[in-house]
């Protein structure tokens, strides 16, 4: 199957995104890479050290570096690690994160809808991360996001797709990508946001906290492709409840027979 | 608004005595299958009955602290500037009438220090002074700050309470962090406990980190000090405080220490030694209450303890640690703030985390708030030569 995602100037055959955190060594990176099938990981600046290689040392040459803005609570914060990441080398694509919520650690829609302006404007790819709000998402993709990113559920979660209904809402009127962010926890929820329309999904605590990261991995692989393969084949229509008589409040009108009949 | 005090005061001494009593272990099981946590939640997981669910109230903090923090652990160090006093805390080593020679670092020495610290690869730091504002001032302190700033990723303090504007001062000179131990959330105690000297003030010790939080410092640590009460009344007060401080900063990332003392330190006879099972219940209970909250356990508690309690919720342990001042250039015999149990090396706490299957965490910050203006076209230039 050709299913091909442009992101940014970049052709992606993976349509799962990983991340950087939570692991219980940084060593085991290049092997979750490799059984994900993942061609893009976000890292966030905070971790990154200068001067030496530090986490990023551990992430293979093939991966596209995703920096995320994590720790930034204004649109200023944002731009200003967004600007690090850039001279640290780790490319022009900058995952927006403005958080100044430390009990839930939802993004503030306004303030990363500020950043996507501003980073577009020094020729960032900006990809922010958001509530499923469709007001948000348009001033994002008015500003020149190059894909949003709404949360399933809160970071860390792992509670899936507890958004569905907005997140659905953004597939249906969005025409930028949408990448379901934090919150999925199971392949299946993975799965689930692909069968919906998502262009990408990114997940990392299901991943980095699993027992085994690496078969974790790879089942968050397989799920995403599969979910991708079920929306391009068409799924068929769920009709709810049992089976009903074909006209049960307008059948009335064969009484009257002939021309109705087609009813 | 409420204030603490006046949260605080909702909570009367005998209002948790009785509900402390009253509590079943059905109710703790109970509050185990919540998924928000409020203050009466939290008062049942340190209650008796609780102790009778240890197990399943650690794996509920297990389980949160994968989710939220992930099998990573974060590694700092103390350097201590002064421990000259003017306090005389009945339980402390700097106590302003014990006769031991007195240091203090000059901003130079503290650089030398700070070298050897970040040199272990450090690159969290944090800075303690005894209370001696004229000798360990807010702008000798800021200076301290700024001349290592280039060395560490985060700078903290543990210092004497002080003003808003003083802890303004300080975040303008690239301190990011603060933690203040109100020691013991009881008034009578504390007054006991603190006979002379500026900590006398409890309301205004009491209401440091929220002057902190308000002054733009980006993560204010509390913590009472186990042992000095009855461990059922200082462990839900201290929690109590950070649930405030967390609902009305929530910008801020309110973090949670828990020292707990020697049975005996020096001729100090502590009032109310706290034992390992209630010491795991209140750690377990923190983590339950305050999923997201980081937690630091220090030196005082043993190597055995500390390994045991980073799956329970532990996020932040020191490594390396001196509690002397200057201990670090030149090795010398001071007098030390409290006796340390784990003497670990920061190469062997990773050693020992990563046997664990848990990852040391070195640097986990970036203080964009005070980064230097990168100019586009510049960092444009650098990104031909590195991106990727």
């Amino acid at each position: 199957m050709d299913d091909v995602f442009e992101l940014g100037g970049i052709a992606l055959t993976s349509r799962l995104f990983i991340g950087t955190g939570k692991y219980s060594a940084d060593a085991l990176i290049p092997d979750v890479c490799a059984a994900s099938g993942a061609q893009v990981i976000t890292v966030a600046m905070r971790r990154v050290e200068k001067g030496s290689e530090g986490i990023v040392g551990h992430i293979p040459e093939h991966m596209r570096l995703l920096p995320n803005t994590s720790g930034a609570r204004t649109a200023q914060e944002a731009v200003r690690l967004a600007r690090l990441a850039r001279a640290a080398g780790c490319g022009n694509w900058i995952k927006i994160e403005v958080i100044s919520d430390s009990r839930y650690l939802l993004p503030d829609g306004y303030e990363t809808a500020k950043a996507v302006e501003l980073l577009v404007k020094e020729d960032f790819v900006a990809l922010p991360y958001i509530n499923p709000d469709l007001y948000v998402a348009r001033d994002c993709a008015q500003a020149g996001a190059a894909a949003i990113m709404p949360l399933g559920a809160p970071i860390g979660t792992n509670r899936g797709l507890r958004t569905k209904e907005m997140i659905g809402i953004l597939i249906e009127e969005m025409t930028l990508p949408v990448i379901v962010d934090a919150g999925i926890g199971r392949p299946s929820q993975a799965c689930e946001a692909m069968e919906m329309g998502a262009a990408a999904c990114l997940v990392n605590t299901a991943i980095a906290s699993a027992d085994t990261p690496v078969h974790m991995a790879e089942a968050f692989r397989d799920a995403v492709r599969a979910g991708r393969m079920a929306f391009l084949a068409g799924l068929g229509a769920e009709r709810s409840g049992g089976a009903r008589a074909s006209s049960p409040l307008t059948g009335f009108l064969h009484a009257l027979g002939g021309e109705h009949a087609d009813l | 608004m409420q204030t603490f005090e006046q949260l605080l005061a909702a909570w009367s001494r005998e209002r948790r005595q009785d509900c402390y009593a009253a509590a079943t272990r059905d109710a703790v099981l109970a509050v185990l299958e919540k998924e928000i946590l409020r203050p009466q939640d939290f008062m049942l997981l340190l209650s008796p009955a609780a102790t009778q669910c240890l197990e399943a109230m650690a794996a509920r903090a297990h389980d949160l602290t994968l989710r939220y923090f992930g099998r990573a652990v974060h590694l700092f160090t103390p350097l201590y500037l002064s421990d000259i006093c003017t306090n005389q805390c009945r339980y402390c080593g700097f106590n302003a009438s014990n006769t031991q020679q007195r240091h203090h670092l000059t901003v130079e020495q503290a650089l030398s220090e700070a070298k050897v610290i970040a040199h272990m690869g450090l690159q969290h730091i944090l800075l303690l002074t005894g209370d001696a504002r004229h000798v360990a001032s807010p702008q000798y302190i800021g200076a301290v700050a700024e001349r290592i700033k280039p060395y560490f990723a985060s700078i903290g303090i543990e210092v004497y309470s002080m003003t808003t504007e003083e802890y303004a001062f300080l975040v303008s000179k690239g301190i990011d962090a603060m933690t203040m131990f109100q020691e013991t959330y009881d008034p009578a105690l504390y007054e006991w406990l603190h006979p002379a000297g500026p900590k006398r003030d409890y309301a205004w010790r009491l209401d440091a980190p929220s002057r902190a939080a308000a002054a733009g410092l980006r993560s204010v640590g509390i913590g009472a000090l186990l042992g000095l009460d009855d461990f059922f009344q200082d462990a839900f007060c201290t929690g109590l405080h950070a649930w405030w401080l967390q609902k009305t900063y929530p910008a801020v990332d309110i973090g949670l220490s828990v020292p707990r003392m020697c049975p005996h330190e020096g001729s100090f006879a502590v009032p109310h030694p706290v034992d390992d099972i209630h010491f795991v219940q209140y750690v377990t209970a923190l983590r339950c209450f305050l999923p997201r909250s980081p937690i630091t356990v220090s030196s005082r508690e043993s190597a055995f303890m500390r390994d045991h309690l980073v799956p329970l919720g532990i996020t932040r342990v020191s490594a390396g640690v001196s509690t002397a001042v200057g201990g670090r250039v030149e090795q010398n015999d001071n007098v030390g703030q409290f006796e340390i149990a784990d003497h670990r090396s920061v190469a062997a706490m990773q050693r020992a985390l990563a046997d664990n299957g848990y990852q040391a965490v070195l640097k986990d910050w970036e203080d964009c708030s005070v980064l230097p203006q990168i100019a586009p076209e510049e960092s444009s230039v650098l990104c031909e030569h590195g991106g990727r």
